[in-house]
């Protein structure tokens, strides 16, 4: 279906039914409840989950398939945030053309990076991505200040002109009136569930960019990349150009985390040049190290995995930690706090760190390489080990074909 | 009629004159193989055959044009394959894919942004490449990562990739280099079946004698960077300067 392989048609299908019910799926406790705590299913974070989900398949179309480690891609993404903005600023709170010159704007700013980036391979690569990732965040805090509003950060302000803008348009980032903050909500028992446009917006674009992620992965083009990372010399003598099929990766990847930028501003209509700083390229690297890199779902669950981590983990204060361990007497429920404190609140980041050498020592494929481990756990249990071993050389000759 | 004339070709490392005027003319359809002591130049030679190295004299000409100034993949398009001492394969790569990518560049050129057509639709490749896995009796193996073979299947899935373009010329940089001998038999096979099946042109850097006589038709012999003598096998045999080239030393201390 859709000139999909059936493996493939599969995953698609999950990752459709997972963004379409992700306000219930995400929202597995009553709202009352103590674990309510731990909803996500909230339109403000499930957008963030769906836009670096985006940002990251982008980012693994370059780093999986070519093995090219980029450390600047937040770039990109700063650039699609800007242009988005200046649309509303320009012409209206419509994000079509918004994301348009988004996705247009990072397409050539990444196309002039990566040509310059991709003389070089390796860690010299890497470095070359980071200064120029750097630079760029340098010129939009200070330099470019009639640009991007320096340290404050792009905003829409009333005196801006907003030529296209109708009188009777939502003041907000809109498609063709449905406002992005706009939402629904469901009550059902104790359950309450939220149904926002801005997520669905962002939700279809996931789609349709996991569905091309997927075309890409099994195209003739997507193989050429594998081939670069696997041995640059043997493909330079089978007439084969490197350089192009590197910039187009680099240039694809640009483009899609332009799109993220771009629904950022539109879910926000704001800008910043924090976005483009070097934690922020790196927070990509680890969402597609973490899920998988090289496999289609691993950077979505990457992505999702660190956002839901940044924003839940971040919540929970010594004030929860003491309603968890009120049972306990009170010596050992202040001992119990003191001890998971550093891990919780503003020390997300430590807990972050330790998963993240957890999955990079013991599943050095990721989330991805975790849950075909658990899978085929099960699978023994069914069936005995010859078949499990003949299941994987039918997955092996499904995959290369 | 010769597929590829070498004319005065010199080439300086610094302080050593690799090659100094190296004149080299391989005849279509033969099999031409170059043999030295080491560091007579013969890989330095053939990396000025490929764009690897740029000589600083002389010039090159590949069936008429010629190939100096051109990238590696510019001279492979032309029609020059070549297979290296260590097998460079795509070792992350199945081996049905690792067949599928020179078809495809032989096809497709250079580069091509087909991200949207399906490796799975290139019906007609996948024909050919597996044609060629057949032949190579690797067929079976068509779904195995290529890095999990063994040396000397590596070795026939990289002559298989190069055959797979359909070259003119054949390099070959000690194809033998590390084998054991039945690995090494083995080559000389289906490298003489590839020259009576094929319109081809081989030339071949050996080291091991054993090949050169079984399978080159004319030997040019490298020494210090340039030609000694040029002549067939039989009569470089029994050729005095290559003897004393090639075994010289060790006999006059003898």
């Amino acid at each position: 279906m859709f000139g999909l392989e059936k493996r493939d048609t599969l995953l698609l299908g999950v990752v459709v039914v997972l963004t379409l019910f992700a306000p219930f799926i995400l929202n597995p406790f009553p709202a009352d409840s103590g674990l309510a705590q731990f909803n996500a299913g909230y339109p403000d974070l499930m957008q963030r989950f769906v836009i670096f989900g985006i940002f990251a398949i982008g980012f693994n179309i370059l780093f999986g398939l070519t093995g090219y480690l980029s450390f600047g891609h937040a770039a990109f993404l700063g650039v699609g945030s800007y242009s988005a903005v200046w649309m509303f600023k320009l012409l209206s709170y419509n994000v079509v053309p918004a994301l348009v010159l988004a996705v247009i704007m990072a397409g050539l700013f990444s196309a002039l990076i990566g040509f310059i980036s991709l003389r070089r391979s390796g860690i010299y690569f890497s470095i070359l991505t980071l200064a120029f990732a750097q630079m760029s965040f340098n010129l939009a805090y200070s330099v470019l200040t009639p640009i991007t509003n320096g340290e404050t950060g792009l905003q829409i302000y009333t005196s801006d002109p907003q030529y296209l803008q109708s009188v009777d348009a939502p003041s907000f980032p809109n498609l063709f009136g449905a406002a992005m903050n706009s939402s629904t909500t469901l009550f059902f028992g104790g359950w309450t569930f939220t149904f926002s446009v801005g997520y669905y917006f962002c939700a279809i674009f996931l789609i349709l960019a996991f569905y091309l992620a997927i075309r890409i992965f099994r195209s003739p083009f997507g193989m050429m990349l594998r081939a670069v990372k696997s041995n640059q010399q043997r493909m330079n003598y089978t007439g084969l150009n490197t350089r192009p099929y590197t910039l187009a990766a680099f240039v694809i990847s640009g483009m899609y985390a332009g799109l993220a930028g771009g629904l950022l501003a539109a879910m926000d209509p704001l800008a910043g040049a924090e976005r483009m700083q070097w934690t922020a390229s790196g927070e990509v690297v680890l969402m597609t190290i973490l899920g998988g890199a090289g496999t289609l779902i691993g950077p979505v669950l990457g992505a999702g995995f660190i956002k839901y981590f940044e924003n839940i983990f971040a919540k929970i204060n010594d004030n929860v930690l003491h309603g968890w361990f009120a049972f306990m007497p009170d010596g050992i429920e202040d001992a119990m706090v003191a001890i998971i404190h550093p891990f919780v609140g503003k020390g997300w980041h430590l807990t972050l760190g330790l998963l993240f050498m957890l999955v990079v020592i013991f599943l050095p494929g990721g989330l991805v390489e975790g849950g075909q481990r658990l899978g085929r756990v099960f699978r023994r249990k069914d069936k005995n080990a010859g078949s499990v071993e003949a299941d994987a050389a039918q997955r092996r000759s499904e995959a290369a074909e | 009629m010769s597929i590829l004339e070498v004319k005065n070709v010199g080439k300086r490392f610094g302080g050593l004159q690799a090659l100094s005027d190296v004149n080299l003319s391989v005849a279509e359809n033969s099999v031409h193989a170059i043999i030295g002591p080491n560091g007579a130049g013969k890989s330095t030679l053939l990396n000025c055959l490929v764009g690897k190295l740029i000589p600083d004299t002389g010039s090159v000409m590949f069936d008429g044009q010629s190939v100096l100034g051109r990238k590696p993949y510019e001279i492979n398009q032309m029609g020059i394959s070549r297979v290296f001492q260590t097998p460079e394969i795509f070792g992350d790569l199945t081996v049905m894919e690792n067949m599928l990518i020179p078809c495809l560049a032989k096809r497709d050129g250079a580069f091509q942004l087909n991200g949207w057509s399906r490796v799975v639709g290139q019906r007609d490749m996948i024909d050919k490449a597996e044609e060629m896995l057949r032949d190579m009796n690797m067929i079976d193996k068509r779904h195995m990562p290529a890095a999990s073979m063994s040396r000397g299947d590596k070795r026939r899935l990289e002559i298989a990739m190069c055959l797979a373009q359909d070259p003119r010329l054949l390099l070959l940089d000690e194809p033998t280099a590390g084998m054991a001998r039945a690995d090494t038999n083995n080559t000389i096979d289906l490298l003489k079946q590839i020259k009576d099946e094929r319109d081809i042109t081989i030339a071949i850097i050996e080291h091991d004698m054993h090949v050169v006589f079984s399978l080159a038709e004319r030997i040019t012999v490298l020494a210090q960077g340039t030609p000694l003598v040029e002549d067939t096998p039989d009569r470089i045999k029994g050729h005095p300067k290559v003897r004393e080239a090639y075994l010289g030393e060790s006999q006059d201390a003898a």
